[in-house]
């Protein structure tokens, strides 16, 4: 039509407008809304008004201090040991509920050591989310390298020339197309403390010398067992990346090394890597942004338990956001992910820039 | 190279076989499993636990747990959910997007470059850190329907549609695509006089089945299995979607045999699905690569 030949900026914009409007309304708003909101009050739903509040949120969630306990001494001098041999110190609560320590008013313990004579306790005014936070950083620094170089070796497997090698890639890839969430539920079974399949497996695999495990009630196997799960569910979807990564390596170069009489580790090492170096930074940043929003795995599997050794910071801030409908809880828990995220993401591309 | 002897490479062979199939059990395996379960009684199901029968169609095989999975949850109605949810997504959003990328790539107009980049960079936002103002957005979020003028989208189907439609990586697809067909179509065609709109219909897309079929499928995906967002913006059973459905299966009394048969019941047919497009399946997780 004539008018829009003479005026193409309506018909760009008319083509563009529903894409933008939705993406700006339901992407780039909540996320500016996120830092507004972590500034408030704000509930789900309240009576009262909205306050201003300004950066108290963070302090009630990332609030930490070190206090030193001197151990209780008697008439003499002498410090008081208790029946097990272990010094005695005051209570925590003559600290955080004194009113000449304001500033550690409510905070509570979340480990301690020995220092000499003295304990040092490091307090947090929100300990679970310190719990979830480490744990969180604690599952990204262990699936993102596993699961890529798990997914490389995957993917350097399929990448043979073998009769069926798809039928392989296919059965590798399976997982990825099943939802977290049932994969979830189906782990629950197979790491089921009585009549779990991994530990029948596993016994039977040592001849009955394991002994059975309850891996998701156990403070100490849980989150390992979630980080394994996780990484077999997904480890497929970093493999097709790897692979369609290793395809874009021309053959001529494969073909260079071999006259030169190169080593398969020196084929590797010369070829193969310095063209997966793209690749590589892609399948680090996704599986990075991918481990640090664990929810699934933990709202189906364990809640967050055994005492919080599974919490994580997106249960976190959904347990406060919606379950307590806590909004300016769960928007400042946001902000602070978003944060870490970027930070990492920035991080990375850094260290595997080009030199 | 020394010469090969012909029984080493036999030998090498059949060792790269057996490695290539000892991965494939370990990934097989939990699916074989659950699948064989859902056919078994509970009592059957934990013994054969500890055999290699749990991996194998034994015993008393009956479809007893998937007619008690039925009678415990509203299976049909959250299968229903799931599909409306899931087709209007990805229809609107293969339209919505495709709309706005044939902009970008074709159309020039001012203001044009500084949304692309802020479509693109709204990529490194994760769902999970927007999930929690998004919701106090949708619950307050104004709606005409057929019941007149409302407040509020929590229990809905739009509220678990709409905000999912157009997404920067669907947009980003598209872009690419597009830049890679030939501009003298394109340009032959404005010559003939065809509108914008002519060139989108009749020119672009029946060239954009591969894209289309990527986006489909990883919106496909995505919507399917979504679990979060469901989970806090949906509390009525009308409206809930299978994956939330699960909760009434991990609740109360966890009776394994009718688990086995809903999680069975709704992952076979996208097992399915992805068995029979697999090329297309795989090829789609694969363009997610290009960018960065």
């Amino acid at each position: 039509m004539a008018s829009s030949l003479k005026n193409p900026d309506r018909t760009g914009w008319a083509f563009a407008l529903p894409g933008t409007v939705l993406i700006l309304t339901f992407i780039v708003i909540p996320f500016f809304f996120a830092f507004a909101l972590s500034m408030t009050n704000q509930r789900l739903i309240s009576p009262n008004p909205t306050e201003y509040v300004g950066l108290k949120n963070y302090r009630d969630l990332l609030g930490l201090a070190v206090v030193t306990l001197e151990p209780e001494r008697d008439d003499s001098g002498a410090v008081v040991i208790d029946d097990d041999g272990e010094i005695v110190y005051p209570r925590l609560r003559t600290i955080t509920r004194s009113d000449d320590y304001p500033q550690y008013r409510g905070m509570r313990e979340w480990f301690r050591w020995q220092s000499g004579e003295d304990a040092r306790i490091v307090i947090a005014s929100d300990v679970v989310f310190m719990k979830a936070l480490v744990n969180t950083l604690l599952f990204v620094l262990v699936v993102a390298p596993v699961q890529g170089g798990l997914a490389l070796v995957l993917a350097l497997l399929i990448n043979q020339r073998l009769r069926g090698i798809n039928i392989f890639r296919t059965i590798y890839f399976m997982p990825v197309v099943v939802s977290i969430v049932v994969v979830s539920l189906l782990w629950r079974f197979i790491y089921d403390g009585s009549d779990g399949l991994l530990n029948n497996v596993l016994s039977w695999i040592t001849f009955g010398a394991f002994q059975p495990v309850d891996w998701l009630g156990n403070t100490e196997t849980a989150l390992g067992a979630i980080m394994a799960m996780s990484i077999w569910q997904a480890v497929g979807f970093h493999m097709v990346i790897w692979l369609s990564g290793l395809q874009t390596i021309s053959p001529t170069l494969y073909e260079a090394a071999a006259i030169e009489g190169a080593s398969k580790w020196q084929t590797f090492r010369y070829v193969t890597w310095p063209g997966l170096r793209h690749t590589a930074v892609l399948v680090l940043i996704v599986i990075t942004m991918q481990a640090f929003a664990l929810f699934a795995q933990i709202d189906v599997m364990t809640s967050g338990g055994p005492l919080d050794s599974t919490q994580t910071v997106v249960f976190q801030a959904v347990e406060r956001g919606y379950g307590k409908q806590d909004i300016s809880g769960g928007s400042t828990i946001s902000v602070i992910l978003f944060v870490i995220v970027l930070t990492i993401s920035l991080i990375q591309r850094y260290l595997t820039r080009e030199k | 190279m020394a010469a090969v002897n012909p029984d080493n490479q036999g030998l090498r062979l059949a060792v790269r076989y057996a490695v290539l199939i000892l991965i494939a059990l370990i990934f097989i395996g939990p699916i074989l499993f659950m699948v064989m379960s859902s056919f078994k009684p509970d009592l059957q199901l934990l013994q054969d636990t500890s055999s290699l029968r749990a991996f194998l169609p034994v015993g008393d095989l009956s479809l007893e747990n998937y007619r008690e999975a039925f009678q415990r949850a509203p299976v049909r109605l959250f299968v229903i959910n799931s599909v409306i949810v899931t087709g209007a997504t990805v229809v609107l959003s293969l339209i919505v997007c495709s709309l706005a990328a044939f902009s970008f790539v074709y159309l020039d107009w001012k203001g044009r470059d500084v949304i692309l980049s802020v479509i693109l960079a709204t990529l490194i936002i994760p769902f999970e850190t927007i999930a929690i103002p998004l919701l106090l957005l949708v619950s307050k979020l104004p709606w005409i329907g057929l019941e007149g003028f409302e407040i509020g989208w929590l229990n809905s189907y739009r509220v678990q549609i709409i905000p999912w439609i157009a997404d920067g990586l669907t947009i980003f697809l598209f872009v690419q695509y597009f830049k890679s067909l030939p501009g003298e179509l394109i340009e032959a065609s404005r010559v003939e006089g065809a509108t914008w709109f002519q060139i989108y219909m009749r020119v672009v897309m029946p060239l954009s089945g591969p894209v289309l079929a990527t986006a489909a499928i990883l919106k496909f995906l995505v919507m399917y299995n979504q679990y979060l967002w469901p989970l806090i913006v949906v509390q009525q059973e009308q409206y809930r979607p299978v994956m939330v459905g699960l909760q009434y299966f991990f609740q109360l009394n966890t009776a394994w045999g009718e688990i086995m048969a809903y999680l069975t019941l709704i992952t076979v047919p996208v097992l399915g699905f992805y068995l029979v497009l697999q090329r297309a399946f795989i090829a789609s997780i694969a363009s997610t690569g290009v960018k960065g």
